[in-house]
């Protein structure tokens, strides 16, 4: 019988004056934001070696992709990252438009730009939420998921779902903005900057948070960078590298906005970087609402969601009655180029990037998922090293994981 | 001397009844029990994929599920209920089954979201086809995710079925 | 720089490894020889024109079904980036279906670890110098590596950790300490309690 965490806790062996414990925490454990696993081996309360164990979520998405149409495996991005799930949407569209060759309307990149900040702040609230809970501050915890109910409200008038959108489609989103979520969420974006400000009233220079966070899971630029880290914790060690910036996509080059940046790169730098992120999400948010331009929502080649792999007889291009352009007939097997593409793009947990291999038919021959949580984990071992066991809770919140993404 | 009134039984629930003069309650011993076991579900927080999200939803601010005597313990040794939240995959279900097994008797189980009734979308290698190959289930919640609505009305459910029992604190009686 | 000026960068550093060059919606993958990966990559990593200092990905990819494009029966697949100088290049090593190993990368990005182990996991490439190559996401004693072609999307038999459970449960149900038991009087509420569990998945 294999069951992995039977031994919880091995016998103290005195060893001179120090006593070497190892300990395993997780998968079943509260703060380790799933079912994330680490072993530790413990001198007193120092943690000598960290290990992390993922895994304990792997469901064989990438299998799974190579088995769906493209139109199909959108579903399966929700579930990466289900906290900022219509950033993974985005970005999984992006790539896939760039494989096929497909082009996306102006207004529907606009409201996928703000879609993908929605999703941001609301993966930033829960964030500062779950973060600040396992570092003690139940009260932000609250005040975080009243707004957040908010934005989750705002989903729903969007696209009817709460957390799994599959809202954007392959060239365009499924349906159009209404004049209710465009008041609504100017009068959220109105309100939310206060909101902010009161978390920070209640954290910001609060005594005890300061000594969980300040000089806690320290990582130079060069370091985060050679380990893989990209997001807000890249940005917090003071690398300047956000893909929105860097290789922009959907409308970013349309909005004005800064990357906030940290230059301890210890927790309450990311902590800072993500906070300072909000307000920007909220500007780009704003100006996207400002300027959203008319016209159609979904691109003529976009294809149908049935994807065939064989056109049938002649097809009408550009009929958008059913959310999806139809494809025109090209030729059999034909419908799509093949090649190998990689595009990645800022979701709020880092860098997410899809590599595709497309042979020509509707299916992905490979899809390979970049996952920022998945080197965010293996960066765990790293960070915690020397460190005590309260600061591997504060370290784990920090790093951000989600164990959907990681384990894939 | 003022008059002596005899105060009016309060209904609760099905069987039992509160003396209000008294402060005392009224019924069959099984129906007590199940009375204070409906009413202090404490589930185990054993968020596995994207329900445990909803999970804390409901568990939240808006939806706050203290308001039904369900409030979320972090040890399976002061559970009574297992919410199983999300998709379990086969490298957790010996995982999943050990930490059912440490809950002390009686225990429920919830299956939340599809994955845990049924596997969900993901037919993979990786991942078991619901979580009532390992353990029993009492309510399945559907949905992927379910809203936390759905979920009150789970435990609702799960209520209804703890009023009905009989006799279980002791297989032998 | 343009990324087919990388390209042409390598050809000229590296003559007798680059393979061949694939150009596809405006980004470039060069194939190469496996043997000096770990020098090709250095010098990309090290050198003042290209300073690839960010390793995006990692992964492998099994040709067994690939009509065009393919390079020998597995692929490594490295997309690097250069946050000084954005811009990108995408790297793929040709491995032979005898002998698919390749050396490891982490000596020169510490995150390539468990992308390394990732990949050996699920494809069962091995990285020759790997510290530590363990599966990572699937359990140790798995068996077969789900991403190849041939692996079916089901799987092929039971991971033994889950026949080992079954069977403990069986063993449990046979001595009537059953999990959960509704008592005679129960009636339809204890329904679920007949531990209605399903066959073998």
């Amino acid at each position: 019988m294999s069951v992995p965490s039977r031994k919880i806790l091995e016998v103290p062996v005195a060893d001179g004056e120090n006593e070497r414990y190892s300990l395993r925490m997780g998968p079943q454990h509260p703060a380790t934001h799933g079912v994330l696993r680490v072993d530790l081996d413990l001198d007193g309360e120092t943690i000598m070696r960290c290990t992390p164990q993922v895994g304990y979520l792997h469901r064989g998405f990438e299998k799974l992709a190579e088995n769906r149409t493209y139109a199909q495996a959108l579903i399966l991005t929700d579930r990466l990252d289900y906290i900022g799930a219509m950033a993974n949407n985005v970005g999984y569209c992006v790539a896939v438009e760039r494989l096929l060759g497909i082009s996306v309307p102006m207004r529907a990149k606009y409201i996928r730009t703000i879609a993908a900040e929605m999703s941001r702040l609301s993966s930033h609230l829960l964030w500062l939420a779950t973060h600040a809970l396992d570092v003690g501050a139940m009260t932000v915890f609250l005040y975080c998921f009243r707004e957040r109910e908010i934005l989750l409200d705002l989903f729903e008038e969007l696209c009817g779902a709460r957390l799994t959108y599959s809202y954007p489609r392959i060239g365009g989103v499924r349906q159009d903005v209404t004049s209710r979520f465009v008041d609504e969420l100017g009068r959220f974006i109105d309100i939310f900057p206060s909101r902010i400000e009161e978390y920070e009233t209640l954290i910001d220079t609060n005594r005890i948070w300061l000594k969980r966070t300040v000089g806690v899971g320290k990582l130079s630029g060069a370091e985060a960078l050679a380990l893989g880290i990209t997001g807000a914790c890249l940005r917090g060690s003071g690398v300047d590298y956000d893909l929105r910036k860097h290789q922009p996509y959907d409308a970013y080059d349309q909005v004005d906005f800064e990357v906030p940046l940290g230059s301890d790169g210890d927790v309450y730098a990311r902590y800072r970087c993500r906070m300072e992120e909000m307000h920007q999400s909220i500007r780009i948010i704003r100006q996207c609402l400002d300027q959203l331009p008319p016209g159609p929502i979904i691109g003529p080649d976009a294809p149908d969601l049935i994807m065939a792999n064989r056109a049938p007889a002649r097809m009408a291009a550009g009929s958008n009655r059913y959310g999806g352009g139809l494809i025109q007939l090209i030729r059999d097997q034909d419908l799509f180029p093949s090649g190998d593409i990689y595009v990645a793009t800022e979701v709020p947990k880092g860098e997410l990037g899809f590599y595709f291999i497309s042979e020509g038919s509707n299916r992905p021959y490979r899809m390979h998922i970049r996952s920022p949580s998945f080197m965010h984990i293996s960066a765990l071992a790293v960070v915690a090293r020397g460190g005590l066991i309260a600061d591997l809770i504060a370290n784990i919140g920090s790093l951000d994981v989600v164990l959907g993404e990681s384990d894939r | 001397m003022g008059e002596v009134t005899v105060p009016s039984m309060v209904r609760l629930e099905e069987g039992v009844r509160w003396i209000p003069g008294a402060n005392a309650l009224l019924g069959p011993l099984n129906k007590l029990v199940n009375w204070g076991r409906a009413g202090s579900i404490w589930p185990v927080t054993f968020g596995l994929a994207c329900c445990a999200i909803e999970m804390m939803d409901a568990g939240a601010s808006t939806n706050d599920l203290d308001r039904f005597g369900i409030l979320f313990r972090a040890s399976p040794r002061q559970g009574d209920c297992l919410v199983v939240a999300g998709t379990v995959s086969k490298k957790m279900a010996p995982v999943l089954r050990r930490v059912y097994d440490q809950m002390p008797e009686p225990r429920y189980v919830l299956a939340m979201g599809s994955c845990a009734c049924s596997g969900g979308v993901f037919d993979t290698y990786a991942v078991t086809q619901g979580v009532d190959q390992i353990m029993p289930v009492d309510v399945y919640v559907p949905g992927c995710p379910p809203r936390p609505e759905a979920l009150m009305e789970g435990f609702i459910k799960l209520q209804e079925k703890i009023l009905k029992e009989q006799f279980r604190w002791s297989q032998w009686r | 720089m343009e990324s087919m000026a990388i390209a042409d960068g390598l050809q000229a550093r590296f003559p007798e490894e680059i393979l061949q060059c694939f150009s596809f919606q405006g980004q470039v993958g060069v194939g190469i020889r496996p043997d000096r990966v770990v020098e090709i990559l250095g010098w990309l990593r090290d050198d003042q024109a290209m300073r690839m200092d960010h390793l995006r990905s990692l992964c492998g990819v099994d040709n067994a079904r690939r009509k065009n494009g393919g390079l020998g029966r597995f692929e490594v697949v490295y997309n690097l980036y250069s946050i000084a100088l954005r811009h990108e290049i995408r790297i793929r090593a040709q491995l032979t279906e005898e002998d698919p190993s390749i050396d490891s990368v982490v000596s020169l990005w510490s995150g390539a670890d468990w992308m390394e182990r990732e990949t050996y996991d699920l494809m069962g490439i091995r990285f020759n110098g790997h510290p530590n190559l363990r599966r990572v996401l699937l359990p140790d004693d798995w068996e077969g590596h789900p991403l190849r072609k041939e692996y079916p999307l089901r799987g092929r038999g039971e991971w033994v950790g889950i026949t080992d459970l079954q069977a403990k449960l069986e063993e449990l149900d046979a001595h009537g300490f059953k999990a959960d038991d509704p008592g005679p009087e129960a009636g339809d509420a204890g329904d679920a309690a007949t531990g209605k569990r399903k066959g073998d998945c």
